[in-house]
């Protein structure tokens, strides 16, 4: 059979290639641009080639902004993934309270990330926030504009609180999509509840928190504002994450070619990271079958 | 393996029920004899899953009791029933191999590893899965997935009854045959109580000594599949279970004649004038079609389904099946029935009245 051939079905395609292109190649392109040229002001540009990204690689600087990227990514997913699976777990299954419970926990997740980064640092004030001032009052030394230790904590604290509904509302998807039969036949097996979550529950939920998994680390990976409003990425550079690096690199310091060859390197990562994650998980799933 | 009596026994799903129409389970006293072998038969929603959830401990129900050799276990949970029970549609641990979702029930139960070996051999022989014990239960078929789920259901042989929840609508026929053919040597050997629910009466009557046919949530007769087949309790019964079902005919009953539309028709025994709806019920094997006796009825098609033919006519404005052997002569001038008398039942508001020697 012969193919037919007409050219017109590119006009069909055309509107997704130009949006595209204007809302990712054309400024990928533009970042890629920078980073191999050098410029000494007057808008003149010239060929640098890979120079920042060795100079980047050479920098004590960004490996310990990823180091504690990945340390503040790798304790939040430590911390949400089981928790928001408790949650969910321990949630009513049906009825009103059932979506009480939903609507409760949604709310963290519509609140703006500047807005969440003001509440926890007014809350965690010594002279007039709650938290802070509560603390004190009771003895405990509490600043985490001072302590290293303060303003991971509190970091940390206000990342699980806004985005842990996330992953329970994701694994509570998942349970609900348990047949009952399931637990009824775990039942009559006389399986300990330990077993139904290891055997059944978590098994069915596999998918959703592979989801939940890539989500939480792509976002917590590129986390800034709330840092940036809570700590500004102090004390010292104790909580100067990667992006908050970057930005000081290319708007405070106007260091645009590093700032660039920076930025590649860190989108490089994620895409890495996410892209490992996703492959073992889903090869694994496929090894089973 | 227990005697489980039912007293008294009803449930409702819904939490203060006022009238009989809230039951899905009507008030009923039954003895389900110890290591006989029981179909429960009905169509979907007539409430054989719950009575089946009731009897495992799944469902606690809103009146009355169950009693497993006399002792009370109402309220007591699944675990302390020592029940088994298989689903209708399968359910397999997926993350473990097959050899591990058949041990399941036995290790949960801490029976010794030697025991669970040589238990978990001789049940997947009678599944025949023996070759794929190793493998990961995900991603098999799902008649494989259900025999696995049947696997583990057999694989204890203490248990006080087998319960099987229509268990093979998911196999496909070939396998069913054999599968049941297996459960049914598994009773012969062994002596569980089983009870099997179905909505399939050739599986109902081939696997139980005992058919208990469940209209409406209730109970409309128990009995041996002859018993159901020639002396229907219910208008339903009669229906559910023949192929094609009775006919039911509205009439008169006067002592040993019925009178429909001013014709006589002879009864086999002697009635007093029932009360209420009144029909007449004949199994289309027992209605003959002539030529010259009978009732006149209009053939309207004829059906040869191999080893007989079904003739479907109309009687005086009633549909009837009729069974004529597959060598009967059937022909144009042939437009007269006649029913075998003593097959022909009477039922007053859909139950059968009981007649006296004429």
């Amino acid at each position: 059979m012969n193919k037919t051939v007409n050219q017109k079905a590119w006009f069909l395609v055309l509107p997704v290639l130009v949006l595209v292109a204007f809302s990712a190649v054309i400024p990928l392109m533009t970042v890629v641009n920078y980073s191999v040229q050098d410029t000494f002001g007057q808008n003149e540009f010239f060929w640098s080639g890979l120079i920042w990204f060795e100079d980047m690689l050479a920098s004590e600087r960004m490996w310990d902004a990823l180091g504690r990227q990945l340390m503040f990514s790798g304790i939040i997913l430590a911390i949400q993934v089981p928790l928001g699976i408790f949650v969910a777990l321990n949630m009513p299954k049906s009825g009103v309270w059932s979506s009480v419970c939903l609507v409760l926990m949604s709310l963290p997740l519509l609140i703006p990330w500047n807005v969440v980064g003001t509440i926890w640092q007014i809350f965690g004030r010594v002279d007039i926030g709650l938290l802070g001032y509560t603390l004190d009052a009771i003895g405990i030394n509490y600043n985490y504009t001072q302590d290293t230790l303060d303003a991971w904590v509190t970091l940390i604290v206000m990342d699980v609180w806004h985005w842990t509904s996330l992953v329970a509302l994701l694994a509570f998807a998942g349970l609900k999509s348990i047949p009952d039969a399931y637990y009824q036949a775990a039942k009559i097996d006389q399986a300990s509840r330990w077993k139904v979550f290891r055997y059944i529950e978590l098994p069915k939920m596999t998918g959703v928190l592979t989801i939940a998994i890539l989500l939480r680390f792509m976002d917590s990976f590129k986390i800034y504002t709330e840092p940036f409003v809570v700590t500004g990425g102090g004390p010292g550079n104790a909580t100067t994450l990667l992006s908050i690096d970057l930005v000081k690199m290319a708007l405070g310091q106007f260091d645009l070619g590093p700032a660039a060859a920076f930025s590649i390197m860190y989108f490089l990562v994620i895409l890495l990271v996410s892209w490992v994650f996703y492959t073992v998980m889903t090869n694994l799933d496929k090894q089973e079958g | 393996m227990a005697k489980i009596t039912l007293d008294n026994l009803a449930h409702s799903y819904l939490p203060n029920p006022a009238s009989e129409a809230d039951f899905a389970l009507k008030e009923l006293n039954h003895d389900w004899e110890d290591g006989a072998a029981y179909a429960l038969l009905g169509s979907s929603g007539c409430g054989k899953s719950t009575l089946l959830n009731i009897i495992s401990g799944l469902l606690q129900p809103s009146q009355g009791r169950i009693l497993f050799d006399g002792r009370d276990v109402t309220h007591a949970p699944t675990t302390e029933r020592n029940i088994a029970q298989v689903f209708q549609f399968p359910v397999v641990y997926d993350t473990m191999t097959v050899r591990d979702n058949l041990a399941f029930p036995l290790r949960n139960r801490g029976r010794d590893e030697g025991y669970v070996a040589q238990r978990v051999q001789d049940i997947a022989r009678m599944i025949g899965m023996e070759d794929v014990l190793r493998r990961k239960a995900r991603g098999l078929t799902a008649d494989a997935k259900q025999k696995i789920s049947l696997g583990r259901g057999m694989v204890r042989e203490d248990v006080n009854a087998l319960l099987f929840d229509e268990p093979l609508t998911v196999i496909d026929p070939h396998m069913k045959w054999e599968l049941r053919t297996q459960l049914k040597t598994l009773h012969r050997d062994f002596g569980h109580t089983m009870i099997y629910v179905t909505h399939d009466q050739t599986e109902a009557l081939t696997f139980a000594d005992k058919v208990v046919v469940m209209y409406d949530g209730r109970v409309v007769q128990i009995g041996t599949p002859e018993e159901l087949f020639e002396r229907p309790a219910h208008t339903f019964v009669g229906y559910f279970i023949g192929s094609p079902g009775m006919n039911v005919i509205p009439a008169q009953v006067q002592g040993d004649r019925a009178v429909v539309n001013g014709s006589d028709i002879p009864l086999g025994r002697a009635y007093r004038p029932p009360e209420g709806k009144v029909e007449i019920g004949v199994r289309p094997e027992y209605a003959r079609l002539s030529q010259t006796e009978g009732l006149p009825v209009q053939v309207r098609r004829v059906e040869d389904v191999g080893r007989h033919k079904i003739i479907r006519a109309e009687f005086f404005g009633h549909d009837i099946n009729i069974i004529a052997g597959e060598d009967d002569r059937v022909s144009a001038d042939m437009n007269r029935v006649t029913f075998d008398a003593d097959h022909v039942n009477v039922y007053a508001n859909d139950w059968r009245v009981q007649g006296e020697a004429a």
